[in-house]
């Protein structure tokens, strides 16, 4: 192959890299990769510069998905909201759902009781269980190792189970009240919980064992797709990805909500922010949340399941029947007739994927005046040209599906 | 460090003409500025040896139909990682002439958050390298996010705003 300087190639649409007296090996051609390609795992499109096998320049496309919640939310009563939040991050929707209804609680000042936010906690971190493990063992399917995904594919349904235990619901989970839980914890939640604390943690160990020291896996994801803690933290990198890169940033121990300060757990960190070192923090994080589910079962306190609130959580259905008030806050919650208080409020909660923030502005009408989300995923998947540049084609498919890019998060 | 001590602070560099409306939503410090302040005073929080806000969290716009002259507002969610403190500046800008500097220079993740903004609202930021929209068509000819677009079919009579809410 002799080296031919860049030339203007007739299939490209996008401008060419600035460098003008770079020399290329052949001539560029352009790549689609995806909107839709089963290598993505979701909608979006890559246009992709390629120099032979190496890309050269990636230029993203985003918004397939988008579904203005922004907008819709501002005509929505507040708890009619909480179903959009699922559809965010549809692999660890409670996450979402809890987010949304600590800053709505912060807004009106609802307090609590300890037993709820233990079991929002038990919930949170089953859903980071599961969104890792779709994560963690994708990326090995990516990489060309199938057995393992199936060995804790199986857990991820284990984990919907539960969900459908407590909310009725797996996916779209709509899971919880604005003060607390709609119901307790079932004995057969907590029996399939205990099934999940026994028994899970020997698929994990299997999966880690068949991928985890793996020379294919780790020649195929060692310094692949690596971004420095400087870089990560100016593109605004959050959670796993950026703990991979070495910040030791996680909103649960920084900033605790629902309880988290009662827990015992360590932020593990990588050194490289490659995507080794993000599969290896995802793991680790399993085992921690692991650890969390256990000590908050272990030590559940007694007491109400829910705050009093009767202006905000649906009082029983059997009480509506037989008593006035309960017939009044049913029907006026219901119906969205109540006002939020004036104020602006920003909560965070350590979704899967990083910071997942809530930036609610209420002019004192029944729905938000302005409501935003801050979507981890949105704001880190920016960074991918930069990180996929100098690569081949099969790396950027390895570093996109360690990023854990989810479509419905990236374009609410 | 407290709020109190940023807002001291910032006024003592700034001067009441540029940083005003300030305000505590929640324990979090909320401070207005002016489109001509926004990048000096970024960049000051930036390299503020104690203060040291250097982790863009959030960007959005927003908009007041009411408030004639300054319609249209930004909204940067800051935060000192090393003090964990977190900060919000607001800027209003006209509606007619919604020029914003850009923030592209001091972070690498404005570029989609101000693309978004821009894509909502039809906030300009002036100076980004590719100010196009992010999440909506390209050949759509109008700002979404801005009130006077309602949600729903204004003409639909089965909807009474007295029962419904707006």
């Amino acid at each position: 192959m002799s080296e031919v300087a860049l030339v203007a190639n007739p299939n490209v649409g996008i401008a060419k890299p600035q460098e003008s007296n770079k020399k290329y090996v052949n001539e560029l051609t352009t790549l689609n990769l995806g909107p839709t390609h089963p290598a993505t795992h979701g909608i979006f499109q890559n246009i992709l510069t390629m120099d032979g096998e190496t890309i050269v320049d990636s230029e993203q496309t985003v918004g397939y998905i988008h579904r203005a919640f922004e907008k819709i939310a501002e005509r929505r009563p507040l708890y009619q909201i909480t179903t959009l939040t699922d559809r965010m991050n549809y692999c660890s929707s409670p996450i979402n759902n809890m987010g949304w209804h600590m800053t709505v609680e912060k807004l009106l000042g609802i307090e609590v009781p300890k037993r709820a936010q233990y079991i929002r906690v038990i919930m949170m971190e089953l859903a980071r269980i599961a969104d890792h493990i779709v994560c963690n063992s994708i990326l090995a399917v990516d990489t060309g190792a199938l057995t393992g995904f199936l060995y804790v594919m199986q857990w991820r349904e284990h984990i919907y189970e539960i969900y459908e235990e407590v909310c009725g619901a797996r996916l779209t989970t709509n899971m919880g009240r604005f003060g607390g839980m709609e119901r307790d914890l079932s004995k057969e939640a907590i029996r399939k919980i205990n099934v999940l604390l026994d028994e899970f943690p020997k698929s994990l160990l299997e999966f880690e064992g068949l991928v985890k020291r793996n020379r294919i896996f780790m020649d195929r994801t060692t310094d692949v797709g690596a971004i420095s803690a400087e870089r990560a933290l100016n593109y605004g990198f959050t959670g796993p990805n950026l703990r991979a890169a070495g910040v030791d940033y996680d909103v649960r121990a920084m900033n605790p909500y629902s309880s988290y300060e009662d827990f015992e757990f360590e932020v593990p960190v990588g050194t490289k922010g490659d995507t080794y070192d993000r599969f290896l923090v995802r793991g680790e994080e399993m085992w921690q949340s692991l650890n969390i589910i256990r000590q908050a079962l272990n030590n559940l306190p007694e007491g109400s399941y829910h705050a009093d609130a009767p202006h905000y959580y649906l009082p029983k259905k059997q009480d509506v029947y037989h008593n006035m008030e309960a017939l009044i806050y049913h029907f006026k919650i219901v119906m969205g007739e109540i006002d939020a208080p004036v104020g602006e409020v920003y909560h965070s909660v350590e979704g899967a994927n990083g910071e997942l923030g809530f930036y609610l502005v209420s002019d004192g009408g029944r729905a938000p005046y302005r409501l935003k989300f801050r979507r981890p995923c949105f704001i880190y998947y920016q960074a991918f040209p930069e990180m996929i540049v100098g690569s081949t084609l099969s790396d950027a498919i390895v570093t996109m599906s360690s990023m854990n890019v989810i479509a419905g998060e990236l374009d609410v | 460090m407290t709020n109190e001590q940023i807002a001291q602070d910032l006024l003592s560099q700034f001067g009441e003409e540029k940083i005003f409306g300030i305000v505590e939503n929640y324990g979090l410090l909320n401070v207005t500025t002016t489109t001509e302040t926004i990048v000096p005073l970024l960049h000051y929080l930036y390299q503020h040896p104690v203060f040291k806000f250097q982790f863009l969290t959030d960007l959005g716009g927003i908009h007041f139909p009411d408030a004639k002259g300054q319609e249209l507002g930004v909204i940067y969610h800051l935060h000192s990682l090393e003090n964990n403190v977190r900060l919000i500046v607001k800027l209003h800008v006209p509606i007619d002439a919604p020029d914003v500097p850009t923030l592209t220079g001091l972070y690498a993740t404005a570029n989609w958050m101000e693309r978004e903004a821009f894509d909502f609202y039809g906030i300009n930021f002036v100076g980004h390298p590719n100010l196009i929209r992010i999440l909506n068509v390209e050949d759509m000819d109008y700002f979404p996010m801005r009130k006077e677009y309602p949600l729903e079919d204004a003409t639909r009579e089965d909807k009474i705003d007295a029962l419904f809410g707006r």
